[in-house]
């Protein structure tokens, strides 16, 4: 985590705008892949059942719910952002997606509903932060209550489970022996990679989040951007729903709340910087595998859930903190 | 004959100083007054002492805590963990005095919790500079999994009866929770508006830069309002547990929301170090009696959270739109 970061130095950011992936990334996504294999061969000598292809496979279908979840806050904290409703946003979408898909028999309206409700979510952001100038963690925050708040009176202490088939093949099936949320995490972040790397408005997410005034000034449409970050985060937050009904095939107003502490942490352990402008998405499916796999550690030697929230909020003030000094360090 | 000239001399002088305490009033002010009147008219039971009592001791909770957000908020901060605290705060007090600890041990040890969580917040973002709202979110995590490592995830019931006893004590027949509140409002004023170190919170707001190159010990100052204020949260733990009985490791939670709203509705702003106590007393219970209306109205608690935040946000516009109209004046 203490490798230099070609994109947090303001020097250097055209030439990693223009080449990408220059050896600071490398080299970060390398630690990256080191710590995973250390904790996996830790973990493949405490217990037998670790290394295991379903063992394997099991630990990257959960990863693949965090990326998911992560993933629209990836591009938020790039832009310089922070959107902290995304689990609430996730638990709202799951309630109402579910409530649709019972209600009319038809997965396509539990699709239509999960998604359309992220979506509005991510849209009022944008609204409430770019025309009433709220600062984003405000509104985000304030938007986290509000949306479970519905939550909560809308499911009115019920449960709603047990989903078509087809459906749940989306969660709970597998294409070629692989586990089908695996692949949509694959194919979500092939497509952010694509945005952020090959187009010129993910090359101006980034100049966005290191410095907005410069890039107001560029000409940059800056609150249109900004618009589109919330929007697209809101709408994974829907999509995870999704992924999250197919496999659990149950929704209640507790299922996402939990999840906002771990998708920052998973941001962060990432390499993508808070201070905006660096990062990028192949960190954080590194960030959200070494997450899960830190949680699966903990089951394996038989720590109580009690402990994870503790656990997660360490790790998230550790990654907070070997990012500043990091960003430190290269401003030097 | 003679004295003619002073009174309309004096007159404008007057009315212009009414008109700009009446243009400085944030936007929560004419809500509640506007509340009031339609909760006392739609509900004749609004108005009654046992609810207005009920008004008051549910209010003094949250001004505890909203108070000293106003001093964080003032320094350009933020404290998520405020609610995460409370509970866990509740948890160790219950629980030590379970444990057979005296009435002020247990509170001690609490204030000790708070103090810790208080240093962990002020180093990182004051010495470090890190964003206090990761921070505080890490922290929250930190104080939410100790209250169910503690707990077990269980409430924690049947201790000493001294403290709901306390809670449910009244002074002159005031409520010594609303005493509290008042005396500790009080005092915050005190030390906000009448001593250096509340000048040095504006500042820090304003520009820490400059008050370190003054010579003073910004950072220092900076960490003392975080430590001060999560002690005071652990000493509101006593309200919280008086008021349910039992001690619950996640229930306050989401109370850090309300607390940030109140001091947002009061007027305060997250830049500069801009901003007024008093108003955060007008959003607290601007908030306290807007759930309580709809209480009263058998509007479901969490559909009241909603309420909260749709509130937050019409007093933004009220206060964006007049700020916007004085500019185009200027």
């Amino acid at each position: 985590m203490s490798t230099p970061n070609s994109a947090t130095n303001p020097a250097t950011k055209s030439a990693g705008i223009a080449a990408l992936s220059l050896s600071g990334d490398i080299s970060s996504i390398l630690l990256r892949i080191g710590i995973i294999c250390v904790i996996g061969v830790v973990l493949s000598f405490v217990s037998g059942s670790f290394a295991t292809t379903d063992n394997f496979l099991n630990i990257l279908r959960q990863a693949s719910m965090l990326f998911l979840i992560s993933s629209g806050l990836t591009l938020v904290i790039i832009g310089g952002g922070l959107d902290l409703s995304i689990g609430a946003n996730l638990t709202l979408s799951a309630c109402l997606g579910a409530a649709a898909m019972k209600t009319t028999g038809q997965p396509m309206a539990g699709v239509a509903a999960a998604l359309g409700c992220g979506l509005l979510i991510g849209v009022t952001n944008g609204v409430l932060i770019n025309k009433l100038k709220i600062p984003a963690f405000l509104a985000t925050f304030g938007m986290l209550w509000v949306a479970q708040g519905i939550a909560y009176w809308f499911m009115a202490g019920q449960v709603i489970y047990g989903f078509p088939p087809s459906f749940r093949f989306f969660g709970s099936g597998f294409f070629l022996g692989v586990p089908v949320p695996i692949w949509v995490m694959l194919a979500v972040a092939l497509g952010c990679h694509l945005f952020l790397a090959r187009t010129t408005t993910g090359r101006e997410v980034y100049f966005m989040g290191a410095n907005e005034a410069a890039a107001h000034l560029s000409g940059i449409p800056v609150s249109r951007r900004r618009m589109l970050l919330y929007t697209l985060s809101g709408l994974m937050a829907g999509l995870t729903a999704l992924i999250y009904l197919a496999r659990v095939n149950a929704a209640e107003p507790g299922i996402g709340e939990p999840l906002l502490l771990p998708a920052i942490a998973a941001v962060l352990v990432g390499g993508t910087s808070l201070f905006g402008g660096s990062g990028g998405i192949i960190g954080t499916i590194l960030g959200a595998v070494i997450l899960t796999l830190i949680v699966n550690a903990l089951n394996l030697l038989n720590v109580s859930a009690s402990w994870h929230p503790f656990v997660t909020g360490a790790i998230v003030l550790a990654a907070v903190l070997a990012d500043t000094l990091n960003n430190r360090g290269s401003h030097k | 004959m003679t004295d003619s000239t002073a009174p309309t001399v004096k007159a404008p002088a007057e009315t212009f100083r009414l008109g700009r305490l009446l243009k400085n009033l944030p936007g929560v002010s004419y809500i509640l007054i506007a509340m009031i009147v339609v909760f006392a008219v739609g509900n004749p039971r609004f108005l009654s002492g046992v609810n207005l009592s009920n008004v008051s001791l549910q209010a003094a909770l949250l001004m505890m805590l909203a108070l000293p957000m106003t001093l964080i908020i003032l320094t350009e901060g933020l404290d998520l963990s405020f609610g995460a605290l409370l509970g866990l705060c509740g948890v160790v007090i219950a629980s030590l005095l379970l444990a057979g600890w005296s009435v002020i041990g247990a509170i001690a040890a609490a204030m000790v919790v708070g103090l810790v969580v208080g240093l962990i917040n002020g180093f990182l973002i004051s010495y470090l500079s890190l964003p206090a709202f990761v921070v505080t979110l890490g922290t929250m995590g930190l104080c939410e999994g100790a209250a169910l490592i503690i707990t077990n995830g269980d409430p924690i019931g049947g201790f000493s009866p001294s403290i709901q006893a306390f809670y449910q004590s009244s002074v002159f027949g005031l409520p010594t929770p609303v005493l509290a509140a008042v005396a500790f409002y009080a005092l915050l004023w005190m030390v906000l508006y009448r001593t250096r170190f509340g000048n040095y919170i504006f500042a820090i707001g304003g520009n820490k830069d400059a008050l370190r190159l003054a010579g003073i010990r910004a950072d220092f100052i900076h960490l003392a309002v975080y430590a001060l204020c999560s002690v005071t949260v652990a000493l509101s733990a006593v309200l919280m547990i008086g008021r349910m009985n039992t001690a619950h490791p996640t229930v306050a939670v989401g109370m850090e929301f309300e607390a940030i709203a109140a001091v947002i509705l009061g007027g305060t702003s997250f830049e500069k170090g801009q901003g007024w106590l008093f108003g955060t007393v007008l959003g607290v219970l601007a908030i306290t009696i807007l759930r309580n209306g709809l209480n009263l109205l058998h509007v479901e608690p969490s559909l009241q959270v909603v309420c909260v935040g749709v509130l937050l946000i019409v007093a933004l516009l009220i206060d964006g739109g007049r700020k916007r109209s004085v500019q185009g004046a200027a």
